[in-house]
């Protein structure tokens, strides 16, 4: 097949599927988004003959847009124009969890500052506050205390960007030292690890340990089901245990959010599971299943 | 080999090189982009955004 990798930035993800691609034969075109000129026309030159565009841009905003440029052209992408829309947004995330009846943190969203204020004083202490858009953990506060609320809510209004006057308000879950992340094709996990930190964040992005995780029957459901939510394709589900056990084993999981363009390098080393095979294994799935529509 | 467009110092590369990957510079720290791999030419890399990221 032909594979049309959409990038700005090559990071070890990429170069995994880049060796991947190529040790199974594949043609594998590189597509730099930040030369290409998107007409509502017609496709770039870049995207000519290609079966699928696999969309590994690191910015979300590129992303968002240039999903939506291959399904006006007709050029399956992944992950989805769908998908790439509700990941990239944790407005859009938490609405859609919700609406499929997931468990995930109860979060209010609010415009002001004083309304924002009254969300925190209603949640009580801690809580945390999170950009609408954003990752790696950037941004992220978790408020202890009203001072400190008045202090972010204030520096936010005033030196953030206009999504920063989103103020995206959640309740502040009791992990036990550590989240877990799930890689999944449509739904499907492909593995799992946990990431441990003394810090709140435990984002690998953050220095976080990683170490595999056995999904359990019903952290498998909920991934399934949170996969559906966004309407499916190439994710990484992130879920939180709401408590441990005296055996250590979870006793319930609320999901917090689910990301679109996965990197997963992290994930690789953390387990047994050759990730990068099975994502590329998909993506001929997927182009099979096409061609055979 | 090839030199840091930041600093000047010499910057070693692997083998496997890839056009649009980063490489650190490890005398002054920088980000550079490999912007060709025939010869290895870089670049300094694009400032953090804050969009940017899984």
């Amino acid at each position: 097949m032909k594979v049309g990798l959409l990038y700005s930035r090559i990071r070890k993800d990429e170069k995994l599927l880049l060796e991947e691609l190529r040790e199974r034969d594949h043609d594998v075109v590189k597509i730099d988004v930040r030369k290409q000129r998107f007409s509502i026309r017609e496709p770039p030159e870049a995207f000519e003959g290609v079966d699928v565009v696999l969309d590994r841009c690191l910015a979300t905003s590129r992303s968002r847009y240039a999903t939506q440029f291959c399904e006006a052209y007709d050029i399956p992408i992944v992950n989805s124009a769908e998908t790439a829309e509700i990941c990239a947004d944790k407005v859009k995330n938490s609405l859609a969890l919700e609406k499929a009846g997931i468990p995930t943190p109860n979060t209010e969203v609010a415009f002001t500052k004083d309304a924002a204020m009254q969300i925190i004083e209603s949640f009580g202490y801690p809580c945390v506050l999170k950009p609408v858009i954003g990752s790696w953990g950037r941004l992220m506060a978790k408020i202890d205390s009203k001072s400190a609320a008045e202090a972010i809510l204030e520096h936010k209004a005033t030196l953030g960007h206009y999504e920063h006057k989103v103020f995206y308000v959640q309740e502040f879950v009791e992990k036990p030292g550590r989240d877990i992340r799930v890689l999944a094709v449509d739904g499907d996990p492909v593995g799992a690890m946990v990431r441990s930190s003394d810090h709140w964040l435990t984002n690998a992005a953050k220095g976080a340990e990683t170490d595999s995780f056995e999904l359990d029957e019903e952290a498998t459901s909920l991934v399934e089901q949170a996969s559906d939510a966004v309407g499916g394709g190439l994710l990484g589900v992130d879920l939180m245990e709401t408590g441990v056990d005296e055996n250590g084993d979870p006793e319930g999981y609320t999901v917090h959010e689910v990301n679109h363009t996965v990197e997963f390098k992290a994930l690789n080393d953390a387990t047994d599971v050759d990730v990068t095979g099975e994502v590329v294994d998909w993506l001929e799935a997927q182009v099979e299943a096409e061609v055979t529509v | 080999m090839t030199d840091c467009v930041e600093c000047g110092a010499e910057v070693s590369l692997h083998d496997n090189l890839e056009v649009g990957e980063i490489i650190d510079c490890t005398t002054c720290g920088a980000e550079l982009e490999v912007i060709d791999v025939e010869p290895p030419e870089l670049d300094k890399a694009p400032e953090l955004e804050e969009d940017w990221g899984e």
